[in-house]
């Protein structure tokens, strides 16, 4: 059955914030990497064929996303998008994180209190990892940036197709939003393992066997700090479960959820 | 006019191989390739250098700063400006620029550059640039806040020079609570300030809007006319006309006893394989945020491919034919000089003598010819064509202590 996705704007800290929504059932935040995002992706599709998927531009992530010239931090992200969910009365959503989205789902969680259901966090960004760095975009052109993200590098073309200037253009758009919010220290929050210990909602880690974006050991410090969460990792996968194996990963999360 | 000797001071033993094999020759090309013996050497031949251009009469040397690459050794710009403080007399000591950005804390700078204009007994000029790409990512400073740290970080450093501290500074990037800085400038209001640069437009319109002259970096001679057309206008907006002390600008000039000799010296203007600043990836050299962003789609399709590059690249011959590389005898390169001058009408004039592995007696040979036989005929061409330096002008050091806007300007409003 083909899934019907519409498309909305919510004002949210006085940003417009493009909102994708699609399916019924549990609401679902699916929060996108440092990349930015495609409009529809498989992993996507399988998962609002399961539940209410609302899938936010991370405001400025994108050609036509509106930059809050303020936002200073992953933080504040996180802040914007618990706002907006009260806005709209979702209690208790789950949330989704791939990669960079899954520092933005770390943070939201750890303001939640019992407002909150579920996570998955998915290569998840937000951890300084014990062995290794996290993958710095910025000594990486752009295409080798979002290749890095597949197991197998020539599987961005499958996914993305061939280079435009409009998909050059959104990924420096999104880099440039990078910079302004994860650039000191990069892509990991000091703070955010201490902040995570007191969180008890019931969480799942994924991490692609072969990431080399984001190093295994930040998976393990998500598992130290988390005191309610189980790891699954899916073999032969970079870095973008998502989109490397996105049936795998719509079925283990989506399973998680409805267990 | 203002006649200066510049070089960038480069690392000229570094293993060019190497660099090939490495694919880059900035930023990430290992500093294991750096020998700091032959560094010793160099630096020690560039203070010579500076030495010779202050007895043969150069007006000023210009120093600047770059990081993690071979073509340039001044790592701090400051270092050599303090040298030149204490071993020279006479000369201006001219820094095209300190990079503002990559400054975590601005009221340092603010107390070197005092330092070193006392020392000096006030001749330095204080120019300021904003960095290029790759200098951000070799300082860890986010090159998404560039423009913004670079006019905050000015601010900051020109409060500190001319308020009575302790003054309280809450900026978005710099926040300082104490400015009281126990060094402050001997020349008064503050040293002049030259802002160098390329193509970027809104550095233009910054130099413009304070009344800074902006010294154009080695730019075609067309090009060079837009930019003094960007900033005549704005000037205009600002309630003052621009002329000659408002202009600068740098050619790559190599001058022997022999044509054939200048020429073959010339060539290593290119020894960088053409790219001056060295082979980087674009997005080194323009991480995101760092350029206009109504350059971006133009460069985006140029670094991953499917642009030429917006800058172009010409030969060491077209180089030589359109004058932006100049080399010969002295009466050779005064009449392709006079042509630049009649053309691009600068109050500064600055002259890149020697790069790559010109050897040193050939480099000191080309500042001999400068100071003694080139730099006085440019005098007389410049007195011809009225090129005042901003001295000669008498020019205000800032816009805010002219004396001369017309009453209806944005300045006045």
């Amino acid at each position: 059955m083909a899934i019907e996705w519409k498309e909305g704007t919510v004002n949210t800290a006085g940003t417009n914030v493009r909102i994708m929504e699609a399916g019924s059932g549990a609401p679902t935040l699916i929060l996108h990497h440092d990349i930015g995002t495609l409009d529809r992706l498989p992993f996507y599709d399988a998962m609002a064929a399961q539940c209410h998927v609302i899938i936010p531009t991370h405001p400025g992530w994108g050609i036509n996303s509106e930059r809050p010239e303020w936002l200073r931090s992953v933080r504040d992200i996180a802040a914007m998008y618990r706002m907006y969910l009260a806005g709209r009365g979702i209690e208790k959503a789950n949330l989704v994180g791939l990669g960079f989205g899954g520092w933005i789902a770390a943070e939201m969680a750890t303001m939640s209190g019992h407002d909150i259901g579920k996570i998955a966090l998915v290569g998840a960004m937000g951890m300084q990892p014990t062995e290794g760095f996290i993958l710095d975009m910025a000594i990486v052109g752009y295409l080798d940036y979002a290749r890095a993200f597949f197991a197998n590098p020539s599987r961005f073309t499958d996914v993305y197709g061939e280079p435009t200037g409009d998909m050059l253009e959104g990924f420096d758009l999104c880099r440039e939003m990078c910079f302004r919010t994860a650039w000191k220290p990069y892509m990991y929050s000091q703070t955010l393992p201490h902040l995570l210990k007191n969180m008890t909602a019931e969480t799942l880690v994924v991490w692609g066997e072969k990431d080399t974006v984001v190093p295994m050991s930040s998976c393990d410090r998500y598992m130290t700090s988390l005191s309610n969460a189980r790891k699954e990792i899916v073999a032969g996968s970079g870095h973008a479960v998502d989109m490397d194996k996105p049936d795998q990963l719509a079925r283990l999360v989506s399973g998680f959820f409805n267990a | 006019m203002d006649l200066l000797y510049f070089t960038e001071q480069p690392m000229s033993t570094y293993p060019a191989d190497k660099g090939l094999e490495f694919g880059a020759t900035a930023l990430m090309f290992s500093n294991e390739h750096f020998d700091p013996v032959s560094g010793s050497e160099l630096y020690n031949n560039y203070i010579e250098q500076y030495k010779l251009a202050e007895e043969v009469g150069i007006d000023g040397i210009m120093l600047n700063e770059h990081h993690n690459a071979p073509f340039c050794m001044q790592a701090k710009a400051n270092i050599f400006a303090a040298i030149l403080a204490a071993i020279t007399k006479r000369v201006k000591i001219v820094m095209l620029g300190n990079p503002l950005p990559l400054a975590e804390n601005p009221v340092r700078l603010a107390e070197e550059l005092a330092m070193i204009d006392m020392i000096s007994r006030g001749r330095l000029i204080s120019g300021f640039v904003r960095g290029g790409g790759q200098e951000q990512l070799a300082a860890g400073v986010n090159p998404a806040y560039n423009r913004e740290r670079f006019e905050e970080a000015h601010e900051l450093i020109t409060r500190a020079w001319t308020e009575k501290g302790p003054i309280r500074f809450e900026g978005q990037h710099y926040q300082h609570r104490v400015v009281n800085p126990w060094a402050v400038p001997l020349q008064k209001p503050y040293p002049r300030v030259w802002i160098p640069g390329v193509i970027s437009r809104e550095t233009i319109l910054w130099a413009a809007q304070q009344r800074y002259p902006y010294v154009a970096l080695n730019t075609s001679i067309e090009d060079t006319k837009k930019i003094w057309a960007t900033y005549d206008e704005e000037a205009e907006k600002y309630g003052y006309m621009a002329g000659p002390e408002n202009r600068g600008y740098l050619i790559q000039v190599h001058i022997s006893d022999n044509e054939e000799k200048a020429i073959n010296n010339a060539r290593q203007f290119r020894w960088m394989q053409g790219e001056f600043t060295g082979l980087a990836h674009p997005v080194w050299s323009t991480p995101s945020g760092y350029s206009s962003p109504r350059n971006r789609r133009a460069f985006v399709e140029f670094s991953a491919g499917l642009r030429e590059n917006p800058r172009g690249r010409t030969s060491f011959e077209e180089q030589v034919a359109n004058m932006r590389i100049i080399a010969g005898t002295p009466d050779q390169v005064v009449a392709k000089l006079k042509i630049i001058l009649q053309e691009t009408r600068p109050g500064i004039l600055a002259l890149w003598g020697n790069d790559g592995a010109v050897s040193q007696e050939d480099s000191l040979t080309c500042i001999r010819l400068m100071g003694q036989e080139v730099c006085p005929a440019i005098r007389e061409i410049a007195k011809e064509l009225d090129l005042k330096s901003p001295d000669e002008a008498n020019a205000p050091v800032h816009l805010k202590y002219s004396t001369d806007l017309r009453t209806s300007s944005v300045a006045a409003d």
